[in-house]
């Protein structure tokens, strides 16, 4: 199970605030052209079936997955669009080609948050319509109120938060692709403007837009396309209650879920021992935080300690969001997860340039579907 | 082919109705509670939640799957939801099949929910928003118009005429007043009810068309060595198919659905099904509108294009027939939850191949049927064959 | 297992039940606003419709020329070569006779939606826009039509520069 399905192939654009000249088939067209040309295939003739990522209300239109086939070549083939995170679509490929009735399957997720002007309101549409929406807050609230909880029941401080901000942007200077590579201090994310306590401005990943594509293939063909599969030992995914009012308010207990449902399958016991590296979800500054805590690789409350002490930066034992994160990069709403992915990948290969990590074996990317949902899912990957 | 074994093993589905007092929660949670309640099994044997449901535009909720999530049983539990417009029905069951031969889990409970009731004025007003938001929706279409055409084209290239489609109404029509959940069963309706129904976008009329409907269906499936244990037959997943045609629509010929056909090639390959017509018993096509079952009946090639409507005025497609299509009522007697519409039929194949389908029964103890669903802008066909 | 079960789930209402004031329920209007990037190729198609012309696009690999325009041959998966002007005319290959509007208003007089293959093109390659300036009873599929466009002042970069084809 742990070595049968492998990515052969990886293409995404740049992270970009605004990308008028481009409409979102154009924009997934350039990434599909560059996994295709990665993977040396010709989807037309080569790929069996394709899975999409998208939401009907990020598109602006219902059904969208009418619009999926055309740019990544799978027009009269297989299609179908997995409302979710890029990782739920990465794990959707690799179901259908671990069932056996597929062996080459293309994963695609995009953004074009640019285009949707009211986008808190559409944020909000996903709250619940009896119970929350009806307080007409802005959704940004629910995070605000996690980090509170998560602040007050953990070791973590506020300046170890922003101790998140300052090192992913500060690694996405030597990521070409990102669009917020800065050199900032914690103090700067501190003063920011105060959005929803504790939430400032700068613990907040701001959007963009962008386009991701990534071909999986079963063993035999990955062997033969590639001298450098990068395989999947373990995948995972959970969703906790949708209810603010029911769930877990401390601890992200989707992503305990996901993590250890990928551990199981890959036959990892100890994550920090095991996995050299990850690009974890930090749509907020805690969310890195609380998600690492989650994801075993220390102890519920430890990982603001964890950061203070440098453990988690391109230099320690464990560089976690060395492409910059989301709050680096810039946040693809849902498509944050396979962009996470991609640069996994890249750095198994050794081909992550300026940024590449030395002797890296493991690596382990994990996605949020982001405010209100409770929704993760994670790949644990191998060269 | 080495495939992991996968079955139907339980079922359940809410009345469909024109307007539902229950959220679609709770539509997901009776569904589910009742399929769960059919093999005797709990939440807690669940390993992993598949969700199907259309348009988000309908309940009025965003990241509608996340919504859904607990009241479909996903909580704190794998849980993703499928989504190919129309074809969601039929694509659950099979995005619940590779969750299972995989090898990843071994029982899934698979959920198709939609309230399209809430959408207001007319929850037909939300389908504005399928069409190019650039260059359609500026002409302000309505979805009848891109099924008149078709209908159009269908019956021109063909030669075909109403009164044979109007039959599929009456069949289906009739077929549901012996589905306990029926919204729209009628057991005395003529082709002549049919054809001086009021004209809304020629050549479409009104009985032509299947209702706006809320409702909720569920399945419970397992692995050969689960549904050995714990189900007296259980119903077999043996062969799946999907297709997504261009999204340019009005650059195809909308005489013969393609891509219903490439999903029936898939399926019937999986399932080792040479001559269809011979092979299958039963035949559950997507049926929104009348003519769309002849249209689907000859994309399966159950029938040759162009003969289907001679088959149904020759009673091939009745309950009794050589080759019973929809005995449910199909979405024109049961109802039309749009995602929920589908995996209703493939429940009536469950329920057919046991024999347990009370007054619809089909003669003959068939033992193999074939499930399809269409969607999107006449773009998608997902087929699933079962077989006991 | 329907033969087994005595009674199914789903409470039906009616609209009384809402009138009434029986059913307790809320209601939102969302606040949904985009600004879709029309992009390379639509970008220069609305800008041709602005001038009063349709444009396509042409793959020399399959030979088609095609519309709307798009940067990709879907058939091919590669670039589309070039651009192709094409006439304003075309032929109906289906069309429709709407009595409803797109939120089943009731018409008096019949929209007439159709696909209109247009002239040049690979065949079976069209359009979807209305009909006008001809009777309902009239309407044929094969039948002949041209593009009726806006006056040159309000046209603005949009489909609905061109107001209906007609029969020629």
């Amino acid at each position: 199970m742990s070595k049968n399905v492998a990515i052969v192939g990886i293409g995404f654009t740049s992270y970009r605030p605004l990308t008028p000249e481009v409409s979102y088939k154009e924009l997934v067209f350039e990434a599909a052209v560059k996994a295709y040309e990665d993977a040396g295939l010709d989807p037309r003739r080569d790929v069996d079936s394709f899975v999409s990522v998208a939401e009907d209300f990020m598109e602006g239109t219902s059904i969208f997955d009418e619009y999926t086939p055309d740019q990544l070549g799978g027009m009269l083939k297989p299609n179908v669009t997995i409302p979710g995170d890029g990782i739920h679509g990465l794990a959707t490929a690799y179901m259908q080609i671990a069932s056996g009735i597929v062996d080459v399957v293309t994963v695609e997720a995009h953004s074009k948050a640019s285009n949707v002007l009211t986008l808190p309101y559409i944020t909000a549409y996903a709250m619940d319509p009896v119970l929350n929406r009806p307080l007409r807050a802005n959704p940004l609230f629910i995070a605000g109120m996690e980090m509170n909880r998560y602040l007050w029941a953990t070791a973590a401080s506020r300046e170890h938060c922003a101790m998140v901000v300052a090192k992913n942007k500060r690694n996405a200077l030597y990521n070409p692709a990102a669009a917020f590579g800065a050199k900032i201090e914690p103090e700067d994310v501190l003063c920011s403007e105060m959005i929803a306590y504790p939430l400032t401005q700068c613990d907040i990943s701001a959007h963009v837009d962008g386009a991701v594509v990534l071909v999986l293939a079963s063993a035999d063909v990955a062997e033969d396309l590639t001298d450098e599969p990068i395989w999947i030992r373990g995948i995972g995914w959970c969703t906790d209650a949708p209810s603010l009012e029911t769930r877990g308010w401390g601890r992200a207990i989707y992503a305990e879920g996901a993590g250890k449902m990928a551990y199981r399958i890959a036959g990892i016991r100890s994550p920090m021992d095991e996995i050299d590296f990850a690009e974890i979800d930090d749509t907020y500054s805690y969310k890195e935080l609380q998600h690492l805590e989650a994801l075993g690789f220390c102890q519920f409350g430890e990982a603001g300690l964890l950061t203070a002490e440098g453990v988690t930066d391109v230099s320690g034992d464990l560089p976690v969001n060395v492409s910059g994160g989301s709050l680096g990069c810039g946040l693809l709403p849902d498509a944050a997860g396979l962009r996470a992915v991609a640069e996994v990948v890249l750095q198994l290969r050794g081909e992550a340039g300026t940024r590449q990590l030395p002797d890296v074996e493991t690596g382990l990317a994990f996605g949020w579907r982001g405010v209100p949902s409770t929704s993760g899912a994670a790949v644990v990957l191998s060269n | 082919m080495g495939m992991r074994k996968v079955a139907v093993v339980g079922a359940g589905m809410t009345k469909f109705v024109r307007r539902a007092l229950e959220t679609p929660k709770e539509l997901s949670y009776e569904a589910s509670k009742m399929a769960l309640d059919s093999c005797e099994l709990t939440l807690d044997d669940v390993e992993c939640v598949v969700h199907g449901t259309a348009p988000d535009a309908f309940d009025g909720v965003h990241m509608k799957g996340e919504y859904l999530a607990d009241g479909s049983g996903g909580w704190r539990k794998p849980y993703t939801r499928c989504y190919v417009g129309g074809g969601t029905g039929v694509f659950a069951p099979i995005h619940g099949w590779y969750h299972v031969a995989s090898g990843l889990f071994d029982i899934c409970l698979v959920v198709c929910e939609e309230k399209m009731s809430s959408c207001q004025p007319h929850p037909q007003g939300a389908f504005l928003t399928i069409f190019d938001h650039t260059l359609e929706r500026p002409l302000g279409p309505n979805l009848l118009w891109i099924f008149a055409m078709e209908m159009n084209r269908y019956m021109t290239v063909h030669g075909l005429n109403k009164r044979d489609i109007a039959l599929v109404s009456v069949k289906n029509k009739r077929n549901a007043a012996d589905h306990p959940c029926s919204l729209l069963g009628d057991a005395n309706i003529t082709v002549d009810d049919v054809l001086n129904s009021e004209v809304l976008a020629w050549p479409v009329q009104r009985l032509d068309v299947s209702p706006v409907t809320d409702g909720a269906v569920a399945l419970v499936l397992a692995a050969e060595h689960v549904a050995r244990r714990i189900c007296d037959k259980p119903v077999w997943i043996e062969g799946v198919g999907w297709n997504l045609d261009t999204t340019y629509w009005t650059n195809r010929d909308l005489y013969y659905p393609r891509y219903v056909e490439n999903a029936a090639r898939m399926a019937y390959d999986m399932a080792g099904i040479t001559e269809p017509r011979k092979q299958i018993n039963i035949a559950e096509p997507y049926d929104p509108f009348n003519y769309k079952e002849l249209h689907h009946l000859e994309g399966l090639m159950l029938f040759d294009r162009g003969k289907a409507p001679e088959a149904t005025a020759l009673g091939i497609t009745q309950r009794n027939g050589d080759l019973p299509v929809c005995p449910s009522g199909g979405l024109l007697g049961v109802g039309n939850p749009i995602a929920a519409a589908g995996l209703m039929k493939v429940a009536e194949l469950f329920w057919q191949l046991r024999g347990e389908a009370g007054a619809r029964q089909v003669p003959g103890q068939p033992k193999r049927g074939v499930a399809q669903a269409w969607g999107d802008l006449m773009q998608v066909g997902t087929v699933i064959v079962l077989g006991v | 297992m329907t033969v087994k079960i005595k009674e199914f789930p789903g409470t039906g209402l009616r609209e009384s039940d809402f009138t009434e004031k029986r059913v307790l329920y809320t209601e939102w209007n969302p606040n949904a606003q985009y600004a879709w990037d029309a992009g390379v190729a639509i970008g220069r198609y609305l800008a041709e419709l602005k001038q009063g012309r349709l444009i396509g696009v042409h793959c020399n690999h399959c030979h088609r020329t095609v519309l709307p325009p798009r940067v990709f041959c879907e058939w091919c998966f590669r670039p589309m070569d070039g651009w192709v002007v094409l006439p304003d005319t075309g032929t109906v290959n289906t069309f429709s006779l709407s009595y409803v509007t797109w939120d089943m208003q009731d018409l008096k007089e019949p929209i007439i939606p159709a696909v209109i293959d247009i002239d040049d093109t690979h065949p079976r390659v069209g359009i979807m826009h209305l009909l006008g300036g001809v009777d309902p009873k009239a309407v044929e599929i094969g039948m002949k039509v041209q593009a009726v466009w806006k006056p040159a002042e309000e046209r603005t970069g949009s489909i609905l520069d061109i107001q209906y084809f007609k029969p020629v």
